[in-house]
């Protein structure tokens, strides 16, 4: 009688185990650590597109701005590794010792006020995590209070991500500028550019990641996550079933940042470093892109999207450079058009029904001896 | 205290309701009370402002001037959600329900509890609620659909569960438009069954164009005309009244 009464049930066990496979044994032991951070950078996108899933696949809020909450996670981050990495022995040429780099060239002599509480780990942890949430908080109390929806959000969305871009460019003493932040070396001491580091942080993104998958599927399979899916088709319904709509949605939007903070702090640690080219429009839309082609209604879709798409990237950009735009334009175009469950509805529609059909004709046959031996026409 | 000479309680009352669309009165300064247990239809020709009246109640629609009192409270000013927890339960014209959702979680999520954000994470679907869902789908002839995802329900099932969703709700007032419109000959006579059973112990507005329907529920009839009201009172009463009859011929 109960349906969803286990938590995974069998493909998505599954799926959950194909992806613990591969990203914890085959990839590790079969590239080499260049290749293997390669990839963390990639997952850190399918932590957006988890959030997406939530969001824009369960809960029918399409963001086309991510990237703010992906820029703001990564920028928290980086503002404690470079306060770290700018300790007065590391900056004796510079006019003003013990700041950083950028701050003495835009003619700052100190530390300015929102910088100070990064100098904390413990508070640095949390602000990547909240200041996302509150920010998104923000953002979507005042459209959804005002039933801003569809379309119109997305758009806002997108200019919030211009505005921010433009903030963190104009800004260039307090924020790093165009070029970002750069030049980062240790985490709590700790040397995060070596190779062995660089391997540990993979492992340990991994775990955020399932750690995140898991997050994700309890909201799903909660009365929330049914609700949202209500939402979705039919509004008014569950405004008049004494819901507040617009409490549900500010709740997915919230949580779709906080992943997305995740993937952008993990970011920072594994490439280095964070710039404004992660936190505009374009990056905003690629994620969204990620998520359409592995599967907006599917969790694991999206992690295989991100790894995919990523990987396409790399791969046709280093050879096709002019061409890989074009590339991911036609791609996204053709996913909307014929798989708009993406990747996870072609599993789920052409690939999965077969393995079954196979599965259980292969019991059937072991158990009916040879009776079975003329295939059912099909 | 002047014992005896207190109004009378209504359940509803509605006073010098105005909604005004661009300078069109789709209601104008209309007024009319219902009482506790009281099955009250509304009929009038099509722009009469029938929908508009539900509309209002419910808080779909914002009302330009007037009041709506529910048992004291004022409902213009509250939010939908808030006019749902105080009572008020409302099916549309046109059946919607969760299509992407099962029959029992459709039914679940009408379920007066957890309607907050962290309510709803922590909801647990308890043998009260299980047995509640039961109970109402026996109802509406859906018990054995409860695993059927509603996208597969034909037209009449899924205004009866619409009408479940709302039953689960436990409304003290209950308010449907066009219930039995598009349904089938026997569809009809089970709804005509269903409805009768619910109205107990609570009251009941409903739109509805099927005259013999009417007349078999009804305890009293309000006939709306461009906004206002046209003639109130019992089947018999309305159906005699020289106005309406002008207005129901004369198209």
């Amino acid at each position: 009688m109960v349906i969803n009464s286990r938590f995974f049930n069998r493909s998505e066990l599954l799926g959950f185990l194909a992806l613990a496979v591969l990203l914890l044994l085959i990839l590790p032991l079969s590239l080499d650590i260049f290749r293997l951070n390669l990839v963390a950078k990639y997952l850190t996108y399918a932590f957006v597109g988890i959030g997406l899933v939530l969001c824009w696949g369960y809960g029918g809020i399409l963001s086309l701005g991510q990237g703010v909450f992906f820029g703001l996670g990564g920028y928290c981050m980086a503002m404690y590794l470079k306060l770290e990495a700018s300790s007065v022995a590391n900056t004796k040429i510079q006019s003003t010792p013990g700041i950083p780099d950028f701050m003495d060239w835009n003619q700052l002599t100190s530390v300015p006020l929102f910088w100070k509480p990064f100098h904390s780990f413990p508070v640095t942890l949390l602000a990547i995590l909240l200041v996302p949430a509150f920010f998104a908080l923000i953002i979507g109390a005042a459209m959804f209070k005002r039933r801003v929806g569809g379309v119109y959000f997305a758009i806002i969305t997108q200019a919030i991500a211009a505005i921010l871009t433009i903030l963190i460019v104009g800004q260039q003493g307090y924020t790093g500028g165009i070029n970002g932040i750069t030049d980062l070396r240790t985490l709590h001491g700790w040397d995060i550019r070596t190779d062995h580091a660089k391997f540990i942080l993979y492992f340990v993104e991994v775990v955020l990641l399932f750690g995140c998958i898991v997050a994700a599927q309890f909201i799903r399979l909660t009365k929330l996550g049914r609700i949202l899916v209500a939402m979705r088709e039919q509004e008014d319904r569950v405004r008049f079933s004494g819901y507040s709509v617009a409490n549900f949605k500010i709740f997915a939007f919230c949580a779709a940042a906080v992943f997305a903070a995740i993937g952008g702090a993990m970011f920072t640690l594994e490439v280095g470093f964070m710039s404004p080219s992660f936190v505009g429009i374009v990056p905003s839309i690629e994620m969204v892109i990620y998520t359409a082609v592995g599967g907006r209604m599917s969790i694991f879709g999206a992690v295989w999207g991100a790894l995919l798409v990523n990987f396409a990237k790399t791969s046709l950009s280093e050879s096709f450079p002019q061409l890989w735009l074009f590339g991911l334009g036609a791609l996204f175009i053709a996913v909307v058009l014929a798989f708009p469950n993406g990747l996870s509805g072609i599993w789920a529609d052409h690939i999965q029904p077969r393995i079954d059909r196979l599965l259980s004709s292969r019991k059937s046959k072991s158990a009916a001896g040879m009776i079975a031996d003329g295939a059912p026409a099909e | 205290m002047l014992v005896g000479h207190q109004p009378k309680e209504f359940l509803l009352a509605v006073s010098g309701l105005t909604v005004s669309f661009d300078g069109f009165k789709a209601v104008n300064d209309l007024s009319f009370y219902v009482e506790e247990n009281e099955i009250r239809v509304i009929i009038g020709p099509n722009g009469a402002g029938k929908t508009t009246v539900l509309d209002l109640i419910c808080g779909k629609t914002r009302a330009t001037s007037g009041s709506i009192q529910f048992r004291g409270q004022e409902l213009t000013k509250l939010r939908e959600n808030e006019i749902v927890q105080a009572g008020v339960g409302r099916k549309f014209q046109t059946p919607s329900v969760f299509e992407d959702l099962t029959v029992f979680e459709n039914l679940e999520i009408s379920f007066p509890r957890g309607r907050t954000v962290f309510g709803s994470l922590t909801f647990q679907r308890d043998d009260t609620v299980k047995q509640r869902v039961e109970e109402v789908a026996e109802m509406i002839f859906l018990k054995d659909r409860l695993n059927t995802y509603a996208d597969q329900l034909s037209h009449g099932q899924k205004q009866w569960l619409e009408i479940g969703m709302l039953l689960i709700q436990d409304p003290d007032l209950l308010m449907l438009d066009e219930p039995v419109a598009g349904m089938s000959v026997s569809e009809r006579a089970k709804t005509a069954e269903l409805l009768n059973r619910i109205i107990k112990d609570r009251s009941v507005l409903v739109i509805e164009h099927d005259m013999k329907f009417v007349e078999d529920i009804a305890h009293k009839v309000t006939v709306l005309h461009q906004g206002q009201i046209l003639s109130e009172g019992t089947m018999e009463h309305v159906k005699n009244d020289p106005k309406v009859i002008e207005v129901y011929l004369g198209h």
